[in-house]
């Protein structure tokens, strides 16, 4: 299992959301589709969503499967109460340049895997 | 602090601006006056476990503190005979008692010292504050957070024993706004706390929260008027219904196939509409039953059975539809 300050820095991630101590938070394992339905079928606990979504639904569906964080990917940006949002659950929020297959190699390559 | 600093703070940094020094300092300190003899000083010091303690003078004026590194400046000069006020430091380093924790953080980190002397207004001694007081001060003002909603979950999971009846039920209404995407997912999240203040376990709260949420997203997306949700919550199974007053479902058995949606384009660009909600709901609930009448409106029951017996009993779905 991995930490996500390890992923953080490895996938260079740009943190949205306060900071926290990253490497007590475990990442078992990750999750990518920008269709919250299938998310919430296939996402797994405590695990990483990469996704192009970025509006505020993301952090309704997250704090559902108490997902931990959130990778928003090709620079798209959500709004401020987006962010609120996931500060008040508890749910860390990053953001990358880069595209989802890109995002979701590098975590594989880390170790974090599909459920 | 930078703009960037201020928008990182946790809960614990909200403590610390949260938090007065006078909370956690130790008010009853020790004090020492500038006659004593440095001899005296370390019986006290042993006794009370102490490694430092400020000067008052006869006035109560406080006029210094003395360290334990005072007092070995003291033992290597073989200099116990002294007063207090050959060794001690005069240069204070003060807090006032109603500042903030932080406060005391930015002095502790800019003097690397182990104590400071609180002060109130007056300049008189109101304590001392150690970095074990900040610790302790954080850890039980987090506890409080916690046990807060351990209390909450206590009270709550009684309800059911503490009520006679023959059938007992506790029943949650939520009304839900067309297009209120804003709000989309706060009726499953309250429901999902609710179900883990009774005592529900997380799988059985993680289910219904999903349910929920399904069932919640399309009264947001497909209805005219919005509707409600009602979950009835009983020790045996947990009842949830959600209806609406239109537009109703043409054909209610394609609308639970996979795939299929009549969501439109700006709210599948959201990521809704999978057509994957229905179908998420039945993965999750033990019973579902479908009813709409086109032009009329939609109502979905779902119901989830807590006792195990029916835990294995297979998803039954019925579905209706009236023209």
């Amino acid at each position: 299992m991995n930490n996500l300050a390890q992923i953080i820095q490895d996938l260079d991630l740009n943190l949205l959301t306060e900071q926290k101590d990253f490497s007590d938070i475990q990442i078992p394992a990750g999750y990518t589709s920008d269709l919250l339905s299938c998310v919430i079928a296939g996402a797994p606990s405590q695990g990483v969503w990469v996704t192009i979504q970025a509006h505020l639904n993301i952090i309704a569906v997250a704090a559902l499967l108490e997902l931990n964080a959130i990778i928003i990917t090709e620079g798209a940006l959500p709004d401020d109460a987006t962010i609120a949002k996931a500060n008040e659950e508890g749910i860390s929020l990053f953001n990358t340049k880069r595209n989802s297959f890109w995002v979701v190699g590098k975590l594989w390559e880390l170790g974090i895997n599909a459920e | 602090m930078t703009d960037e600093e201020a928008e990182n703070i946790s809960r614990v940094e909200e403590l610390a601006y949260e938090i007065k020094i006078s909370e956690v300092m130790n008010a009853s300190t020790i004090t020492l006056t500038p006659d004593m003899h440095m001899s005296e000083v370390v019986e006290i010091f042993r006794k009370n476990r102490i490694s430092g303690a400020p000067v008052l003078s006869s006035t109560g004026n406080l006029v210094g503190i003395l360290s334990m590194e005072d007092l070995i400046r003291c033992l290597i000069d073989s200099d116990l005979k002294a007063s207090i006020n050959k060794y001690m430091t005069t240069k204070l380093i003060t807090v006032l008692n109603t500042d903030p924790l932080v406060e005391a953080l930015k002095k502790f980190v800019a003097t690397n010292y182990g104590r400071l002397l609180v002060v109130d207004k007056e300049q008189k001694l109101a304590g001392i504050i150690t970095k074990g007081d900040i610790n302790r001060g954080l850890l039980s003002a987090l506890e409080y957070d916690f046990q807060t909603e351990e209390v909450k979950k206590y009270r709550a999971s009684h309800l059911f024993d503490d009520i006679e009846s023959n059938r007992t039920s506790l029943i949650l209404r939520y009304q839900i706004k067309q297009g209120d995407f804003t709000h989309g997912g706060q009726a499953s999240s309250n429901i999902k706390r609710a179900l883990i203040r009774l005592g529900a376990s997380k799988q059985i709260a993680r289910r219904c929260g999903i349910a929920v949420y399904e069932a919640e997203m399309n009264l947001i997306i497909h209805t005219t008027e919005g509707g409600a949700m009602r979950v009835e919550i009983e020790t045996n199974q947990i009842t949830i219904d959600a209806y609406d007053s239109g537009p109703g479902i043409k054909d209610v058995q394609l609308a639970l196939k996979a795939g299929f949606s009549t969501a439109n384009e700006s709210v599948r660009e959201m990521g809704f509409g999978a057509g994957m909600g229905l179908i998420n709901i039945s993965r999750c609930v033990d019973q579902m039953k479908l009813d709409s009448v086109y032009g009329k409106g939609t109502r979905l029951k779902m119901r989830l059975f807590l006792d195990h017996d029916h835990s294995n009993s297979g998803l039954e779905i019925d579905s209706e539809e009236r023209n």
